[in-house]
């Protein structure tokens, strides 16, 4: 994000106004605000990853295990789609930067649809896992998996009801270009989300 | 960085002045085709990755190779879509004390217990 927004003026000039008010660093502070909060969220997933490894085929024999329950072809589908959202949410924030506003809805809209897909995808995976006999109580590999992978779920989908909100703000016209920092912050949120799952995708479903 | 006006350069975009804090001048967010390709790339990244874990010949560096391409891919994200790349060096400063710590700490906690060896 600049920080500058160019504003086209009645006139023949071109006006620029600062995107956010001057403060002691020179950076947006809600910017600086929101990375230290991603960085904090490292520390919670880390915690979460970490107690999922140390648990993972700790389960007493017999249990059910991850190999028996995981469909690594359909949560390859699920990666692709959030991955895919990283995209649509770039194109978003520089739709709004060069104040295409009826773009910005466009993609604001797919993001979120595709964060949805997910989550109802990551809803279902759950429903096949509780019926084949996995539940938050049945072993500690259970356990830490429903935690972790919940945990992300509710975090895509607290971004997905911004990504909602944002799309009714533009519709209302209350998203002009010289706010796309807005679009921005909520998109650094999405990004870490998506990165979030890269890891988990890995360490969790793809390393046996 | 200032809250002045940018200087527009046709090729690559607005040239932000920062302070000397920051990291002197930068280049602005890349454009949408590079965004493009960076998500073909990631695309491509996760189509080996599912590939890898059916592959029998790779079992022996499955899970080395997994990990490099997942820090492929996560570095990207956070480079180029989150444009930590471009940004001011304080925001990368924030993320990185933030991974570093967990890394740290959650890399000891799973050392402690053998995770790696077992």
């Amino acid at each position: 994000m600049t920080d500058t927004a160019v504003t086209a003026s009645a006139g023949s000039h071109t006006e620029i106004e600062p995107a956010h008010p001057p403060t002691s660093t020179g950076l947006s502070n809600e910017k600086v605000a929101m990375w230290s909060f991603l960085g904090s969220e490292c520390l919670l997933f880390g915690a979460l990853i970490s107690t999922y490894l140390l648990f993972k085929g700790q389960s007493t024999p017999g249990s059910i295990e991850p190999a028996d329950v995981f469909d690594i072809p359909y949560t390859s589908v699920s990666s692709f789609v959030l991955l895919m959202s990283s995209l649509t949410m770039v194109l978003a924030l520089a739709a709004i930067q060069r104040g295409d506003l009826r773009l910005t809805r466009i993609w604001l809209l797919t993001t979120a649809l595709l964060g949805a897909s997910f989550v109802a995808g990551q809803a279902y995976e759950f429903t096949v896992f509780v019926r084949e006999g996995m539940n938050l109580r049945v072993n500690l590999f259970s356990s830490s998996f429903f935690v972790l992978t919940g945990f992300h779920g509710a975090h895509v989908t607290i971004g997905v009801l911004m990504l909602l909100s944002l799309y009714t703000l533009s519709l209302r016209g209350k998203l002009p270009a010289s706010k796309a920092e807005t679009v921005e912050l909520v998109g650094l949120y999405w990004h870490f989300v998506d990165v979030v799952w890269i890891v988990i995708f890995t360490l969790i479903y793809l390393i046996p | 960085m200032s809250t002045g006006p940018t200087t527009k350069d046709e090729s690559t975009g607005p040239v932000v002045e920062t302070g000397p804090d920051e990291g002197g001048t930068h280049h602005d967010h890349p454009g949408e085709g590079k965004y493009i390709k960076i998500a073909l790339i990631l695309a491509v990244i996760t189509a080996v990755e599912v590939a890898f874990s059916y592959w029998e010949a790779v079992e022996g560096i499955l899970a080395p190779s997994l990990i490099f391409m997942s820090i492929i891919k996560f570095v990207m994200v956070v480079a180029y879509f989150m444009h930590l790349r471009f940004d001011s060096r304080l925001f990368r400063r924030l993320f990185v004390a933030g991974l570093a710590l967990a890394i740290f700490c959650f890399g000891v906690l799973l050392s402690t217990f053998h995770v790696w060896t077992r």
